[in-house]
This record gives C-alpha cells, structure tokens and sequence, in this order.
C-alpha cells in the first residue's frame, strides 16, 4: 500500500509542475543555472569515468580473447559498442544519480524544512514549478550530452590503453570500432540518457520536496534520492534494452 | 479586515482547532498567543493557506480564501507578505535578491526600478551595506529585518508574523517590535503576529486573541487583558513571568 501511496504522490507531483511560469525569462535564467550546475560541474568526474571505464574494458576483452583466431580489432568493436550502449550511459549516470541526485535533493529537502519553500508559496509561487522544473528540464538537455562526451572519452581510453599495454594498435582498434558501428546505438544512448536524467532529477526533487523535519532526515532524503534513482535507472535500461533492441 | 469563522483543523484523529472564530483589523497589531502546541501556528498557516481548514472559512475583505480555487488563492497571496520565525531567506540568493525576489516575480519593474524598490526596502528597516551580503553573513536581528523588507516588497494589505522574537535578545526583539509597529500603522496593514513574547503583547497588543487547546479562549486588548479574570490566561501570563514586567 505504500508503494502506491508514494507512486500516486509522485504522479501527482510531477503533474503540479506543468504550469505556465510566472516570467518565463526568470524561468530561462533558472534552466540556464541549473544546466551549468548539472552540465559543467559534472564534466570532471565524468571525465575521469569513462576514460578509465573504457581502459579497463579493454583490457580486460584482451584478457578474454586469447585465441589467435580471433582478430584483435573485435576489441574494439565490443569496446566501442559496450560503450555506447551500456557503459556510458549507465554507468556514469548511476554516477551522476549520486552527484546530482545528492545535491538536488538535499538542496530542496533544506529549502523545505527551513520554510523557504512556504515562503515561495505565500507568495503566490508554484514551488514546484519555479524550483524543480527548471532543474528537469536542464537534466533532459545537458546529461544527454554528458553521456556523448562520455562515449568519446570512453572510446578514447579503451585506445590509450590499447596502445599503451601494446594490446592492439590505434588503426587496429578503430578498424573493429568502425565495423559494427550503426548511428542506431548512439540515438539508444541518448534515448537511455534522457530517461536516466529524467528519472535523476525528479525522483530526487520529489524525495527533497516532501521532507518533513531537519537535518537529519534532509540526510535520509538524500539517502534515498540515490538508491531509489540507482534502482530505477537500472530497472528502466532493461525495459529500454526490451523495447528497443 | 480578515475573519476566522468556525475554523476547525484535525490532522487525523487529532482535533487542533476547534471552532475558533476571529477578525483581525487594518492599520492595527492583532496578536495570536498561547502556549506551545495550543493550535496558533497551525491558525497562522490555515489563515495564509499552507494547511487547509478541515471546516470554516477564512475570509480577506469578505473573499472567502478558503473555498478559491489556486489562481484566486494566488490572487491574494499577493497581498500578503509573511515574516517566518527562521526568516526563511534564499540562502542561495544575496540580500539584494531576496528582497527582490517577490518584485521581480509580480511586477513589472525595470531593474533600475527595483533596485530603488529594494534600497527603500532596505532603508526603511534600517539597514545599509548589506545588499551584496549572503543571509549565512547577517545577525539574527538583521535576517528578520530583512525577512521585513522581502515582506513588504510589494505592499502588502497582510502581514503574518511567526514568533517574530524567537532566537532575539530583548533588545533587538524590542527593536523589531518597534518595526513591525510602525510598518503597521504606517502601510495601513493588517499585521497578525503570533508570538509567546507578553512584552511585545502588552507593548503593542491592539487586538488579541488567547488559544487554548486549540479553542479561542479569551479576546480583547492589552489594556483588558489584566482585567480579563481568565484562569488560563493569567496562568499563562504568570508563566512568562508578566506580573513582575
């Protein structure tokens, strides 16, 4: 029964955001914000994940594949093709769900138990609209994009260390990486990503906005924020995987 | 003029306020006091709409708050400004900012004409230099202060204050008393404070109303409030040490 009280808050919740913005240029200007906050400040750890992500890969597919009579540039068809399809856009948005997941939902949960959110609302603001729709909205533009420089910098590792291990040759990877490579995976990726940060950013803004209490349960919201994101972004790229594949 | 008719609030099986019936006038300091848990903050939030009424009906001017759907609710909430007992301040935003805030979501003010509006603002709490100040850098006095300004940024015909006093020392409580007062009489408002501070309540107290377990219990003005011959009250008062002031 509480799974579908929670489940009816949630719909509900994400229905109170769709309303007309108070001025719609301090809307933009929020969007623009939380799109440096998600976007910028998240390129570094994503940065050094996929690079290392896609060294390890293929290391370890070199490791797998000892027989001679496979020929090396399969490395990097499945490099490149795990890549797209599941490393970059899992892994380094289970990532994310904990970078931003975190902070989204802490930042709220705050904002709630210090009435600032009251605030918004006597004064006639749709809180949810003007705080957690924008951050939405940015999730959707700029993690997709996280998630192509991810599978650029994945590839690019997988290539370094390809190289530098004298595992195979840069020629040697691309030509396996060039192969198989269909424009589908990419589009899967990036419907995976837009998912993912949807489901980033609104499970975490409604697990801050219904905080009741103090720091302490700012704390557990936060908590949960990244599990139940983690569970979801799992759960979602199985049905993505079914449907679309 | 707001009035309070048969307003009844249960949060489950748990009645918190029964039957209570109040007006509350313009251009005066009308006083909600009680105890802790007697219902006055739970009055305070049905009367500015962050908990609805169970049965009852709250009244702006004759306009039944209580039974307007959201965007005729929105309507009057423009007309109220609020002062929370933490303050309630954007910690993200300056002071400058804050006091913009409500000015830059419902008028349509130049940024030269709300600066001006914001300076007023400012000037009229007695504070200066501290428009690039975050809230984490203000005293507690200078937060409420602020919390004043952002309140009446947009002239507002209500202003609700929540324990205006709590976490003062009496002579910065004194200070804001005195604010309030003159805010009060000089915007022509309607001010409710809700407060455990009898100072404030014999030193400003135009209209008070006296809640007991969640029912009013006593009304009048601070001149009959000695006279009263309510046990309850003068308990009350007798606890806060008020034969002695």
């Amino acid at each position: 029964m509480s799974f579908f009280y929670h489940f009816g808050r949630y719909i509900l919740f994400i229905r109170g955001l769709f309303s007309k913005p108070e001025k719609f240029w301090v809307f933009r200007e929020r969007m623009f914000q939380e799109m440096q906050s998600i976007g910028v400040g998240s390129i570094g750890i994503v940065t050094i994940i996929s690079v290392f992500v896609g060294a390890v890969t293929t290391v370890q597919t070199a490791y797998q594949l000892v027989s001679g009579l496979v020929a090396k540039s399969i490395i990097g068809t499945i490099v490149s093709d795990s890549t797209m399809l599941e490393l970059a856009p899992t892994i380094t948005c289970l990532v994310l769900a904990g970078k931003i997941g975190s902070s989204i939902a802490s930042e709220i949960g705050t904002m709630r138990v210090t009435e600032q959110i009251d605030a918004l609302e006597i004064m006639g603001i749709n809180s949810a609209n003007y705080l957690v729709l924008p951050k939405i909205l940015a999730g959707m533009i700029v993690i997709p994009m996280l998630i192509i420089i991810a599978i650029f910098l994945g590839i690019s590792g997988g290539i370094i260390a390809g190289k530098m291990a004298g595992i195979l040759p840069v020629e040697e990877f691309m030509k396996g990486a060039r192969s198989t490579f269909k424009g589908f995976t990419v589009f899967f990726s990036c419907t995976k990503a837009v998912t993912f940060a949807f489901i980033i950013t609104s499970v975490s803004a409604f697990q801050g906005f219904y905080t009741h209490g103090g720091a302490l349960e700012v704390g557990q919201s936060s908590t949960r924020a990244v599990v139940y994101s983690a569970v979801l972004i799992l759960f979602s790229d199985y049905i993505l995987a079914q449907l679309l594949l | 003029m707001i009035e309070v008719k048969n307003v009844y609030k249960s949060f489950g099986d748990k009645k918190v306020l029964e039957d209570v019936s109040a007006g509350f006038y313009r251009g005066k300091s009308n006083f909600i006091i009680g105890s802790s848990g007697s219902g006055k903050s739970v009055l305070m939030k049905c009367m500015v709409g962050l908990e609805q009424v169970t049965d009852g009906s709250i009244l702006y001017e004759n306009r039944d708050f209580t039974h307007l759907d959201y965007n005729a609710k929105k309507e009057i909430r423009k007309e109220i400004g609020m002062l929370f007992q933490g303050t309630a301040l954007f910690d993200s935003l300056t002071v400058e900012q804050n006091v913009e805030f409500p000015i830059k979501m419902f008028s349509k003010m130049t940024p030269a004409e709300r600066l001006d509006r914001v300076n007023f603002c400012l000037q009229r709490v007695n504070l200066s230099k501290v428009n690039h100040l975050y809230p984490s850098a203000l005293s507690g006095g200078m937060k409420k202060r602020v919390g004043i300004a952002r309140a009446i940024a947009l002239n507002p015909q209500y202003l609700f204050c929540d324990e205006p006093n709590s976490g003062l020392d009496p002579l910065t409580s004194r200070v804001i008393d005195e604010l309030i007062k003159e805010i009060t009489i000089e915007f022509n408002i309607t001010t409710i404070i809700n407060t455990h501070d009898m100072k404030s309540v014999f030193d400003m107290g135009d209209n008070i109303i006296f809640i007991w377990q969640g029912k009013k219990w006593w009304e009048g003005t601070r001149k009959d409030i000695r006279a009263s011959g309510n046990k309850e009250l003068h308990d009350f008062m007798k606890a806060y040490d008020i034969e002695n002031m």
